[in-house]
This record gives C-alpha cells, sequence and structure tokens, in this order.
C-alpha cells in the first residue's frame, strides 16, 4: 500500500507529532513498507469470527467505591514541567 | 561467587559466607567495570542498594529471611521504583523520578530483595535489538560487535555478563525470550494476567506481561514466586491461588508429549538454529519425550496482526506524554497546540514515532474495520490454533529467534526486517499464552541460540520443570561470556 505525503501529514497531526517535509517523506516511504506488511491479513476470511480484545476471556472486576489513596498532589506536581499554586501551568488558550 | 544460582546465593547468605552489603558491592564494583563497555543499565543508585542490603542483612541475621532476602536483582527501567529515575528508555522521561513503586518492585522489596540498579531497554520496549533506546545501544556480552537483543536488551546482557544475580523484563512480542535467546540466558514471559502491570510503563496493555530473567529455570521458578500474585490495581490481574513455581522442578519427563509446529521450522531459519534446536529435541527424547508434529497454521499472521494491534494500543497508551503533567516539555512553543506537538516530536525517538502514527493511522476514521477489527479477528483464530494444538500435545517447541545475534546497524534502518525477526514469539503474546527460552547451543561465531517453550494457560510450572530437567543434562547455560575476567 502507498500512501502520500498528505496522508502521513494527517496522521502526524491526529498524533500531535511535529514533522517537517523531509521527515515527512522518510515516514511515508517506512510507512508504506510497513502497511505491505500489514496487507498480508486482508486476504484471510474472518466472517463469523468474534473479534478478541484480550488475551484472557475474563469479565472486568467491579470494586467498592470507596478511597483507596491519599491526595498526593504535591509530591506528583513536584515533576511536573509547570505548576504553581497546585495548578499545572500550560500556555493560554481562552482569551 | 558471580557464577552461584540463586539457591547457593540465598545459602551462603544464610550461613554467612557473605554479606548482602558485600555480595551488592560486588557486584555494583562489575557494573562500574563493565558498564562503559556494555551499556546495560542506565540507571544505578550505590547508596540506595546498599541501604536495602544493609537492611536484608538485618532480616538474615535475625532469621526472617525469604528465598531472595539480599539477593541483588536489576530491574528493568521500564518498573517505576519510588524515587529512582525511571526512564523506560526516553528522552520523554530522562529526567523522570518514580514517585511511586511499581506492583513488581514492591513485590522484591517485600522479600528483601536488592534493587541493582534499572536497565537499559529500547524506548517504551519497541525494538528487538536495543538500538532504539535514548541512552545508546547495549552491546551483547558474547560479541561486542552484536546486539544483545530487546527489548529487554539491557536485563539480559547484565544476566549474562554476571553484573546481576538475576533481573526483571517485560514482554509484549518478545521482549523478554529474544533477548534471553540472543544472550545466552533463561527467561520466562508467565500467562497474561499473571505479574500485575500496575507501575509497569504501558506499551501495548492487551499484550504486556512481566517476567524473570536469569541463568537457569530453577532461578526463574524462585523469581516467579516472588513477582505473581493478584494485584487489584491492575484491572487485568487475574485473581488465582498464590503458586509455588519449584513444586514440579524435579519431576522426571517421562511420557511428555512435545509439540514441534512445522511453521517454526520453515524458510528464514538460520541452520545453526535449526541444528541446535533439533539436538535440543533429541536430548527431550532421551528423557522420555515423545515428538508430535502439529501445526499453527495461521501463526506466520502474527507479525502483521501483532504490527496493528500493538501501534493501535500503543498510540492510545502514549497519548497521556504531552508535557503536561510530567516527562518532557519542549523549551519553545507558540501556543497549547505547538506545545504538544514539538514536545512529543522532540520526547519520543524515530520508532515511537513510528508506531504511534501506525496506531494513529489504523484507528483513524473509515480504517478502523479494515485493520483493527480484521486483527482482533484472525488474533482469535491464532489463539484458536494454539488450543486446538494443546489437544495433542503438553508443550510446544522451536527456535525463539531465527537468527543468532545479528550486528549492530544491521538492520536499524529496515523497520520490516526488524520486525521479522520477532516472528516465533509474537503469537504467543497474541495468545495470552506462557512461553519462555533456554539456551541450547551456539552458532559457528559461538553466538548463543535459544529453544522456545510454549505452554498451556497456567503451565508454567510445567514449562519451568520441562527446562529444569534439560539443564540438568545439558550444560549450555552455565557458559558464559569470555573476557569479561570470569
Amino acid at each position: 500500500m502507498s500512501l502520500s505525503n498528505l496522508d502521513v501529514q494527517k496522521v502526524a497531526l491526529l498524533a500531535r507529532l511535529a514533522m517537517n517535509e523531509a521527515e515527512i517523506a522518510d515516514a511515508r516511504i517506512q510507512l508504506s513498507g510497513i502497511f505491505d506488511l500489514i496487507a498480508e491479513m486482508q486476504a484471510v476470511d474472518t466472517r463469523n469470527i468474534t473479534p478478541m480484545s484480550h488475551a484472557q476471556d475474563v469479565c472486568q472486576r467491579l470494586r467498592e467505591d470507596k478511597v483507596t489513596s491519599s491526595d498526593q498532589r504535591e509530591l506528583f506536581q513536584s515533576i511536573s514541567p509547570q505548576a504553581e499554586a497546585g495548578l499545572y501551568l500550560v500556555p493560554q488558550v481562552i482569551e | 561467587m558471580l557464577n552461584s544460582s540463586l539457591a547457593q546465593l540465598g545459602t551462603a547468605l544464610r550461613t554467612k559466607k557473605i554479606s548482602s552489603v558485600e555480595l551488592t558491592q560486588l557486584y555494583l564494583d562489575r557494573i562500574a567495570a563493565l558498564n562503559p563497555s556494555l551499556n546495560a543499565f542506565i540507571t544505578t543508585n550505590p547508596e540506595f542498594s546498599l541501604k536495602q542490603a544493609r537492611a536484608a542483612d538485618e532480616l538474615l541475621s535475625n532469621g526472617k529471611e525469604q528465598n531472595l532476602t539480599g539477593i541483588p536483582v536489576a530491574q528493568k527501567d521500564i518498573f517505576c521504583a519510588k524515587g529512582w529515575r525511571t526512564s523506560c528508555g526516553s528522552k520523554m522521561l530522562e529526567n523522570f523520578i518514580a514517585p511511586y513503586d511499581a506492583h513488581v518492585i514492591e513485590q522484591f522489596n517485600n522479600a528483601g530483595a536488592v534493587n541493582l540498579g534499572k536497565t537499559n531497554m529500547d524506548e517504551f520496549a519497541m525494538g528487538s535489538s536495543n538500538e532504539t533506546s535514548y541512552f545508546g545501544a547495549v552491546k551483547n556480552p558474547w560479541d561486542l560487535n552484536t546486539v544483545p537483543g530487546g527489548s529487554s536488551g539491557g536485563s539480559a546482557a547484565a544476566v549474562a555478563a554476571r553484573m546481576c544475580a538475576a533481573s526483571t523484563g517485560t514482554d509484549t512480542g518478545g521482549s523478554i525470550r529474544q533477548p534471553a535467546s540472543l544472550c545466552g540466558i533463561s527467561g520466562i514471559k508467565p500467562t497474561y494476567g499473571t505479574v500485575s502491570r500496575y507501575g509497569m510503563i504501558a506499551f501495548a496493555s492487551s499484550l504486556d506481561q512481566a517476567g524473570p530473567m536469569a541463568r537457569s529455570a530453577e532461578d526463574l521458578a524462585l523469581l516467579l514466586n516472588v513477582m505473581t500474585g493478584f494485584d487489584e490495581r491492575d484491572s487485568t490481574s487475574l485473581q488465582r491461588d498464590k503458586e509455588n513455581y519449584t513444586r514440579d522442578l524435579i519431576k522426571p519427563l517421562n511420557g511428555l508429549r512435545i509439540g514441534l509446529p512445522k511453521e517454526f521450522f520453515a524458510e528464514g531459519l538460520s541452520n545453526d538454529v535449526a541444528e541446535c534446536v533439533s539436538t535440543a529435541i533429541a536430548e527431550y527424547k532421551k528423557l522420555g519425550a515423545t515428538i508430535v508434529d502439529i501445526s499453527l497454521p495461521n501463526s506466520k499472521l502474527s507479525v502483521p496482526v501483532y504490527y496493528v494491534l500493538a501501534p493501535a494500543e500503543a498510540s492510545s497508551n502514549l497519548s497521556r506524554y504531552d508535557g503536561v503533567r510530567y516527562g518532557y516539555r519542549a523549551p519553545e512553543y507558540s501556543d497549547l497546540a505547538d506545545m504538544y506537538e514539538k514536545t512529543r516530536a522532540q520526547g519520543f525517538g524515530a520508532e515511537v514515532k513510528r508506531r504511534i502514527m501506525i496506531g494513529t493511522y489504523v484507528l483513524s476514521h473509515g480504517y478502523y474495520d479494515a485493520y483493527y477489527l480484521q486483527a482482533q479477528k484472525i488474533r482469535r483464530l491464532i489463539a484458536q490454533d494454539f488450543s486446538e494444538a494443546f489437544k495433542q500435545c503438553d508443550v510446544i517447541m522451536g527456535p525463539t529467534s531465527p537468527s543468532t545475534a545479528f550486528n549492530l546497524g544491521e538492520k536499524d534502518n529496515d523497520p520490516v526486517q526488524m520486525y521479522l525477526s520477532d516472528i516465533h514469539t509474537i503469537a504467543v503474546n497474541l495468545a495470552g499464552l506462557p512461553g519462555m527460552s533456554i539456551p541450547c547451543g551456539f552458532d559457528h561465531n559461538k553466538r548463543p541460540v535459544g529453544l522456545q517453550i510454549i505452554g498451556n494457560y497456567f503451565a508454567e510450572a510445567q514449562m519451568l520443570n520441562v527446562a529444569h530437567q534439560y539443564q540438568q543434562v545439558t550444560d549450555s547455560h552455565n557458559h558464559a561470556p569470555q573476557n569479561l575476567g570470569l
């Protein structure tokens, strides 16, 4: 399968990855090769097969709705790129 | 001491032949001497390790020790360990100090083991050669021009070079078994859900599973006893009674039925690997096993299926790295979207970006059914092949990797060739089965060959028995790389 530069550009936008033109051209070649490999599975007849989303067919557990850990805001914010007064700081998005 | 088994080390510690502090220092000195050439460790913290060793010595002198008390274990840098840098091999987490312990780390701490340091790995566990690490490639101790395999390459190299008594790894598509094979050590990926994923940095959540890496099956059993167990913080952790994985080690193998899938011995397999595996199978016949020819007809599709499912899950899991709450943030940006895009472009390496893009594409509008859903359906066919096979045999054997260690740089510009090096391991993850690799000889360049043993769900004790009996009558697992002062 061959992807276009525009396809790659769209995917980069969705994935929030800044890419310049040279990187897009490189990615197009490598991704096309990978999608050629992936295309092998298209020939398989999978009608009436239930998709397998997980290794074990078990139900998700339910648990009691109770507090299990204490507030660790200071500890967790101590490793953030920018925090102030208990808030994570990011560039302004609302005028 | 460096060549002792975990059981022997335990005895030496209990009988005061050596203290945990002395043993830990011995390994720390060895790491200091060898790491500049092997690059197996990303972070060591001698002060922390020795503090744990002193606490272990205290337990030992009070008679309160467990099997692994005082034994220095290296941890793959994918496990959060409180106060330790936990980088996952990425620039994104280069300065991330974990604020809590992963369940695996807690289990080792509760057993009184010593955390010897964090081992190098492919970035976010995405790789088969350990060349995608932001901290540089790991060298294979058997031949410094070759790769150790990946993604748990640092953990495998560290065990092979006797820089630790044992180590941990994680296996999403072969990341414990393939490096174990390429470095001539033993490693087991247990049944999905057996070891908690809490605090283990996520790659592909429906496939990720942690396991131990060591020099023998007996050592693996002792490590698995510590690592496994139900943990309510992992929603896929299985509620099962605690097992003793050493219980069946000494059982004879009379009547064991070994399935050999014809697909594992097809073209693409190196002659040396095929020969070593055949010799190992012959050894099993001498031990009383019978051979059954089986087929896993859909296993050839495991690589394409995996490269849809794993990147899809990864693109979702890695969306959390946005430069807001922790990890890297780009130094310059114009607005919020620009901050996300530059942070991720600068913080992730090429292979990680490639997989995020594959995942984003296959999950995007209009392609979901053709890729993701189709892959999930074939995943079921692959799992069904195994259940059919296990009606005829007790364990499945074959090569772990189609070749021995390849040269550094040989495949790093060709992602498809790199992906195909996991062709024999990936199907096991898709099915959620346990799989292991043990050394079974050397190729003409004296590079180790690994034998893969695949068991049915929860058959770890049986697989360890099968591996242990082989290791009682053969000595591949006792060989050590030359020229490393052993």
